[in-house]
């Protein structure tokens, strides 16, 4: 996945097109103020230029002192499971319940998952979610369960889960891609934030074919092209193009 | 440095007035008998907050684990830092058995069984932790390697399964160390009891008799089960620490861990033996047998390992600064300095700054000193974990994703229960078992009769020559 910052106007179509796909749980506002929230895809929001004081009263969200109304200058990252290619999460599972496949996804076994929250701790991102309540029940009792997405699976009570790269997505493109005895092609699966990017921040693709849509578009971008936390080493799956400021170009 | 002759270590307890060998097994079995008010008062305290924290549980299991206070990015709270507390207590008692008594420190004879009987029950108590943690309860058992149809296994790669395996090994060993090791003062509690107590010490003291084939039997037994025990004591906490040092985490991911940890271990572990043998001593007038001279010597090895802990605590900082990463220097300026500067600060004050008392020999054996000193220095190891655990993990790599815990009254409730059903066990145990290892003390006062005869003789021999 390559997600171009600069294109990213924080408009968070992306994080609602998810919580549709994904079935992913509302928590509420009690829980939300504990940093509870179920969301597996977060716009972070840099502000200033980004010498940020950490000032100690300052209790979550990047630096809010430096934020002023009507103020221009800042930065979105779009943070979500980066599927490490060495990734933390995994070693540290007791279960083997988060797992690499050969495709580079790092998979969530729910079934398997026992709910030690080592993966969450250990995660460098912070972009893995525990289910604190049974919240699926919570949200969807009775035939509101009509609304979810049936190629999901409602994570229960006790379960980590995260961005899966709407791994459904890719599993439906893949049959017919057998079928011709083919890869699955470029441009055949789109991720439910990709598809509601209005200004077509993200692409998502194979980024082992260098001429997919993603490889493309860091190779273009070469000069902004990072890794978020590189030097962690974490060998992360999504490319961020960095954001330009207009008085920098 | 050779040990100190056992006689040496006898004259220097230097009693009153020595109890005889038959006087040992009444005062010692006599704290089994009898009724102590301060023992049912807090008996009953123990199963009231025992069964406080299980309905507690129950609730939490039902409901899910949002009852506790996690907020992300902290994902281990109260039930972790509670966890390696109770393993720390459970150091002492093996050192004292084991390592103690492979380097013949004869000193120990009479607070071994105690702090045996502290390490199994803390060991027990802490053992329960990783499962109330855990999200997902009743499927505690994938942690375990068992043979399935499905092929599914465990990850050797994660600390958190070393863990599952050093707690249990450690567990079964030190069981094992104190059953063996309770033979003997089991055969004087059945050769005194009646009707189905009878019964249960009779099974449990394994047709001893006291002969000279079962004592050389029982000697090779508690040697060889030393030697198990004995690197049991570095390993099992180093791997505790390893749950942290392993990760990726700034301030968790550090090489000094392991031997940090097993030092403050023994420091909280011996802090523990004497917050719970002072008030046994009183209360069951044991003073004959558990003298000042053993508070001295374990105030020795807390002034030691304090200073193991101060040291560490130093180096952390000065590695953070030193190496030049931004994250680990942020993750310790936020510790010291963040918003939970509180617990840093207790955690100072009371495992590095307050022991410093202890070099004077007065504080030393002043008890009542002692008991509140240690019952700080517990409250001090518990807040160093509570440093490690959620300070690291509260500030992390991405600013966005910072965020503070505070425990819930739910994480209170079983920190409370945990100490009950620590005491409970504890507490029966007092009016089962002889809480003395009456055949120990016996031993002492041989080798220190031995040693009188001999000094008689090379008295007798000398002032001839004269």
């Amino acid at each position: 996945m390559t997600i171009d910052n600069d294109k990213c106007t924080g408009c968070s179509a992306c994080i609602t097109a998810c919580y549709v796909e994904n079935n992913v749980s509302i928590v509420g506002e009690k829980q939300a103020l504990m940093h509870r929230e179920m969301t597996w895809l977060r716009i972070e929001r840099y502000v200033g230029d980004g010498d940020d004081d950490a000032s100690l009263d300052s209790e979550r969200r990047p630096i809010p002192s430096g934020e002023t109304l009507g103020g221009t200058q800042v930065r979105h990252l779009p943070m979500l499971c980066q599927h490490c290619g060495a990734a933390p999460c995994e070693a540290v599972c007791p279960v083997i319940a988060t797992y690499h496949n050969d495709e580079g996804i790092n998979g969530m076994v729910y079934n398997r998952c026992v709910g030690t929250r080592y993966c969450a701790n250990n995660c460098t991102y912070k972009v893995r979610r525990f289910n604190y309540f049974d919240y699926g029940r919570k949200n969807w009792p009775g035939l509101l369960g009509l609304m979810l997405n049936p190629d999901v699976t409602v994570r229960g009570q006790g379960v980590m889960e995260k961005c899966s790269f709407c791994v459904q997505r890719i599993e439906t493109a893949r049959q017919p891609a057998k079928d011709a005895g083919k890869p699955i092609a470029d441009g055949a699966v789109k991720t439910a934030c990709q598809q509601s990017c209005p200004s077509d921040a993200i692409s998502f693709g194979n980024v082992r074919d260098k001429a997919s849509a993603p490889s493309q578009r860091a190779q273009q971008g070469a000069a902004r092209a990072y890794h978020a936390l590189q030097v962690l080493n974490t060998r992360s799956a999504v490319t961020y193009l960095g954001q330009v400021r207009r008085e920098e170009s | 440095m050779a040990p100190p002759p056992a006689t040496a270590v006898a004259d220097a307890m230097n009693p009153p007035v020595r109890p005889q060998d038959s006087q040992a097994n009444i005062d010692i079995m006599a704290v089994t008998k009898g009724f102590h008010w301060p023992w049912l008062i807090a008996l009953l305290f123990a199963l009231s907050g025992v069964g406080l924290a299980a309905a507690t549980l129950a609730w939490q299991t039902y409901e899910g684990l949002g009852v506790a206070g996690y907020q992300a990015p902290v994902f281990w709270g109260v039930y972790i830092i509670t966890f390696v507390f109770w393993i720390g207590i459970g150091h002492a008692g093996t050192l004292i058995s084991a390592i103690l008594y492979l380097f013949r420190a004869k000193w120990r004879n009479a607070i071994n069984r105690g702090a045996e009987t502290m390490t199994v029950f803390a060991v027990l108590t802490a053992a329960l932790f990783p499962l109330i943690h855990i999200g997902r309860l009743w499927k505690f058992y994938f942690l375990l390697p068992y043979p399935n149809q499905r092929y599914l296994w465990v990850n050797f790669k994660s600390p958190l399964l070393w863990d599952v395996f050093a707690v249990n090994t450690y567990l079964t060993i030190s069981v094992l160390f104190f059953l063996v090791g309770l033979i003997p003062d089991i055969a004087i509690a059945r050769d005194r009891a009646v009707g189905w107590k009878k019964v249960v010490y009779t099974i449990l003291s394994a047709g001893w008799q006291g002969t000279g084939k079962q004592w050389k039997a029982h000697s090779r037994a508690v040697l060889h089960l030393s030697g198990l025990a004995t690197p049991l004591v570095l390993s099992v906490h180093s791997i505790v620490s390893w749950d942290f040092a392993m990760s990726i985490v700034p301030g968790w991911h550090a090489t000094i861990f392991a031997p940090y940890f097993v030092a403050g271990a023994i420091f909280g572990g011996f802090a523990m033996v004497i917050v719970v043998m002072v008030p046994v001593r009183r209360i069951f007038r044991l003073e004959a047998y558990i003298t000042d001279y053993h508070f001295e010597n374990m105030s020795r090895f807390i002034l030691f390992t304090s200073l193991i802990c101060g040291y560490a605590y130093g180096a952390e900082y000065f590695i953070a600064w030193y190496s030049a990463v931004e994250f680990e220097q942020t993750s310790f300026w936020q510790r010291a300095f963040g918003p939970y500067w509180f617990s840093t600060w207790c955690m100072i004050i009371f495992n590095v700054v307050m022991p410093q008392a202890l070099w004077i020999k007065k504080l030393r054996t002043n008890i009542p000193f002692l008991f509140v000193l240690c019952f700080f220095i517990n409250l001090g190891m518990w807040f160093e974990r509570y440093v490690i655990i959620i300070t690291s993990l509260s500030r992390e790599y991405i600013p966005a994703a910072w965020g503070l815990y505070i425990p819930s009254l739910v994480e209170m409730i079983v920190l409370t229960g945990s100490f009950c059903w620590f005491s409970m066990f504890f507490l029966l145990y007092l009016k089962m078992f002889p809480i003395i290892a009456i055949s120990e003390v016996k031993e002492l006062d041989i080798h220190a009769r031995d040693h009188a005869r001999h000094d008689a003789h090379a008295a007798h021999a000398s002032g001839g020559a004269h």
